[in-house]
């Protein structure tokens, strides 16, 4: 039985049978019973006091999403059983505390073992494990002063509900600006069903003297399966984002589809960075988290920049093209990522550079890491749009395979539409030598490590983009993913 | 500390050694000479456990331990250390990390406190401003574009570093320029100890001069055909392998 299908059976234990003759909206109720129909998309907006113009469309994006029915992507190198959709539940309420651990004695020993190895305090490890609040050191008065000091600076971070509720102008202008509500079947999925995430809106001039992390929100929202992020920087500012966890998450919920929207105007910068260490499922692959993500972000005004970094370790299936169009003159897109995959794990991500104004940049370095049986695909499109004069783009591929069961595949597309632009591919695929391994080895240092080691070298140029708090934990992160790949 | 007793070998089921026996004590330098293709980095191979590498007859104690019983790392952290004739790149690495890591490594092994990076730059200050090394090569990844002196250079101060117990040097002096020679010969001379051993290979005098060995080998056809003390060397330079009645690389 899948998890998924698990979870759906225990909600539908807990809610008791199954309305017969259609689903009543029933506002007291803390979950939705499993299956999607618009009646579920009206409860889930109403749970969250939504106003009209939402609720609309998010009704819009599930009449689309039903005619969608034969959209579901099947052209990435990813295998997987149908998923049933009408099987799962897309509302459930937070756990509440009684339903938590009450100390770290009551986590799996798996995770703690894991949180070890990451050097992740143990404040934050109570976290990361969902121990009840009050259990837990005064994180509420860390996140207040946090709070405070950015209000001072005029930026808004928040919940994605909380912002519809405070901002809602500007979540209407901009919601679905860049990643429309029909775009592709499971942005349009989400589009319906997204039930939280984080907004961040960095007004004029301001530089974020933080980095903003979606750490500070961990307990005060169970961001769920369907998870929407909006991050808009106003002109000449800037912001940077971290987003996931080194730490093992896991998750009842098999399906993750979620949407990110990025809009940078004029001289502003978004710098977006993501961990994501999802539970692979086991050795076997079974159990995993499906994530079906897609984040795109606008350089709408000139001299915008936007740069993309993710190390993607977890998840049994990976779907993630974080995307950078780049509409104003001068525009830079970058995307750097590491994908490490092991066991059973298949990863299909790249990049899309869609060159509009003159001048544009993109710069693309990619390191896919496969060991095991797993599989692990490049898919790139870099496009120079007629206006695009003087485009430029540089791509790196690397690939590092670690033994002979697995495959690494890369897969750019380019187009150009105009002469003067300038597109530059290169692709590498390597293992890593007998050589290498025994020269470390002699050096007293043990096969896993030395594996770590090499990895973490080939991945170089990637991580020293993330923003320091991340990179150190990154790279355990690189070794522990790799653990059992070799000898 | 080495005792080798009829050593035989194969790589890729051909025969290298062919019955070699070395007896190395603490405190001694050795130097093994022969012609290319002896077999003399094979024995070093050996030694340090690699993969590849079949023993088919013999054995090899190393401080009364059955070394051929032991993986490369536990080999590596009781002591053993190989300078490599062909130092390997690792792109990406930082010399300096890479360093940190195998010293850790021995110092976990040892049951001591692990280097913080602080700790870890004073230390290798000392030990590198003795070999000529600068900073600037501490921070490129590990031997990738070095020069072949400065490949060498790196594997010396590895030894520096990790302190052995018994170390082979496997042509550590080829390619070098005269000065470095100079630096990497003081370098050996100052690692000497009562404690140590080590088994320099060499094919040339010009080391020697530098680093008098305890005792000379002639590795030939994966045996030891002659053994000596220092005044071999200085035969060998003067009438060369064919003056022992063997055959030169040349001539095979
Ligand atoms: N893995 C291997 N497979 C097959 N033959 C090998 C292998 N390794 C070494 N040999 C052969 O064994 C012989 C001895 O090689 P080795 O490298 O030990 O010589 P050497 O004495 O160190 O020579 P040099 O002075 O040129 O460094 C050579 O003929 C070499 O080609
Ligand atoms: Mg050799």
């Amino acid at each position: 039985m899948s998890a998924q299908q698990e979870a759906a059976q225990a909600v539908e234990s807990y809610a008791g049978e199954r309305y017969k003759y259609g689903f009543v909206t029933d506002v007291e109720a803390d979950s939705a019973p499993p299956g999607l129909d618009q009646d579920t998309i009206r409860f889930i907006s109403a749970k969250k006091g939504e106003p009209e113009w939402l609720l609309a469309w998010r009704l819009k994006a599930f009449e689309r999403w039903l005619q969608m029915e034969d959209e579901e992507p099947t052209w990435a190198k990813l295998h997987y059983p149908p998923i049933d959709y009408q099987g799962a539940c897309y509302y459930s309420a937070p756990k509440s505390d009684a339903d938590r651990p009450k100390s770290l004695d009551e986590v799996d020993p798996e995770l703690l073992k894991t949180y070890e190895k990451l050097g992740i305090p143990l404040q934050e490890q109570e976290m990361l494990a969902g121990v009840a609040v009050d259990a837990v050191f005064d994180s509420v008065s860390v996140a207040t002063t946090f709070k405070d000091k950015l209000a001072e600076l005029g930026i808004i971070f928040c919940s994605i509900s909380e912002a519809v509720k405070e901002h809602p102008e500007l979540v209407q202008r901009y919601l679905g600006s860049v990643v429309p509500y029909s775009d592709n079947f499971f942005a349009t999925l989400n589009s319906a069903v997204f039930t939280d995430g984080s907004f961040v809106y960095v007004p004029k001039g301001v530089r974020c003297p933080m980095e903003l992390s979606t750490y500070f929100r961990i307990n005060a929202a169970n961001t769920g399966q369907f998870e929407r992020t909006l991050v808009i920087a106003d002109e000449g500012s800037y912001v940077s984002y971290l987003e996931g966890c080194t730490a093992p998450m896991r998750d009842e919920n098999q399906l993750h589809a979620a949407v990110v929207e990025l809009i940078a105007l004029d001289d502003a910068e978004i710098k977006y960075s993501t961990v994501q260490n999802w539970y692979p499922g086991d050795a076997e692959g079974r159990g995993g988290i499906y994530n079906f993500v897609t984040k795109r972000g606008a350089c709408r005004g000139a001299n915008a920049k936007i740069s993309w970094t993710q190390v993607e370790t977890g998840s049994a299936i990976t779907w993630k093209y974080p995307s950078c169009i780049l509409q104003g003159d001068n525009s830079v897109g970058e995307f750097y990522s590491i994908a490490i995959t092991n066991n059973r794990q298949q990863a299909d991500t790249g990049t899309k550079m869609i060159h509009m104004g003159r001048n544009t940049k993109s710069r693309i370095v990619s390191k896919g890491i496969a060991a095991g049986r797993s599989d692990s695909t490049y898919r790139g499109l870099v496009r120079i749009q007629p206006r695009a004069e003087g485009a430029r783009n540089h791509t790196q591929c690397d690939s590092l395979l670690i033994g002979a069961t697995c495959g690494a595949h890369t897969v750019p597309y380019i187009e150009s539409r105009n002469p003067t632009a300038r597109v530059e591919h290169e692709a590498t695929t390597s293992k890593i030598s007998e050589d290498q391994l025994f020269y470390c080895r002699q050096r007293g240092i043990d096969e896993e490590d030395a594996v770590a080691l090499i990895v973490n070298g080939f991945c170089r140029e990637v991580l020293q983009e993330l923003p320091m708090e991340f990179a150190v934990e990154a790279q355990k992160l690189v070794a522990i993913s790799l653990e059992g790949s070799v000898g | 500390m080495l005792t080798i007793e009829n050593l035989h070998a194969t790589a890729d089921g051909k025969p290298i050694l062919n019955g070699l026996d070395l007896q190395v004590n603490a405190g001694e330098v050795h130097a093994v000479m022969g012609p290319n293709g002896s077999g003399k980095s094979t024995l070093s191979y050996v030694i340090a456990g690699r993969e590849g590498y079949e023993v088919t007859q013999g054995s090899i104690a190393y401080q009364g331990q059955d070394l051929l019983a032991m993986s490369v790392e536990e080999r590596a952290l009781s002591g053993v250390f190989l300078a490599f004739q062909y130092p390997v790149e690792i792109p990406g690495v930082g010399s300096a990390t890479f360093f940190k890591t195998a010293v850790n490594a021995a110092r976990k092994h040892r049951g001591e406190k692990e280097y913080d990076a602080m700790e870890f730059l004073k230390l290798i200050r000392e030990k590198r401003a003795a070999l000529g090394i600068d900073d600037g090569m501490m921070r490129r990844a590990l031997n990738v574009g070095f020069s072949g002196g400065e490949k060498k250079r790196n594997e010396m101060l590895q030894m520096a570093l990790l302190e052995p117990t018994l170390a082979i040097l496997d042509e550590t002096d080829s390619g070098l320029d005269i000065d470095a020679l100079k630096v990497v010969a003081s370098g050996i001379n100052g690692m000497r100890a009562p404690e140590r051993a080590m088994v320099v290979i060499t094919h040339y005098q010009r080391l020697l001069d530098h680093v008098v060995p305890d005792k000379v080998h002639v590795l030939s056809s994966g045996r030891i055909v002659r053994s000596g003390g220092s005044e071999l060397a200085l035969e060998l330079e003067r009438s060369g392998y064919a003056g022992l009645g063997l055959e030169s690389s040349a001539a095979a």
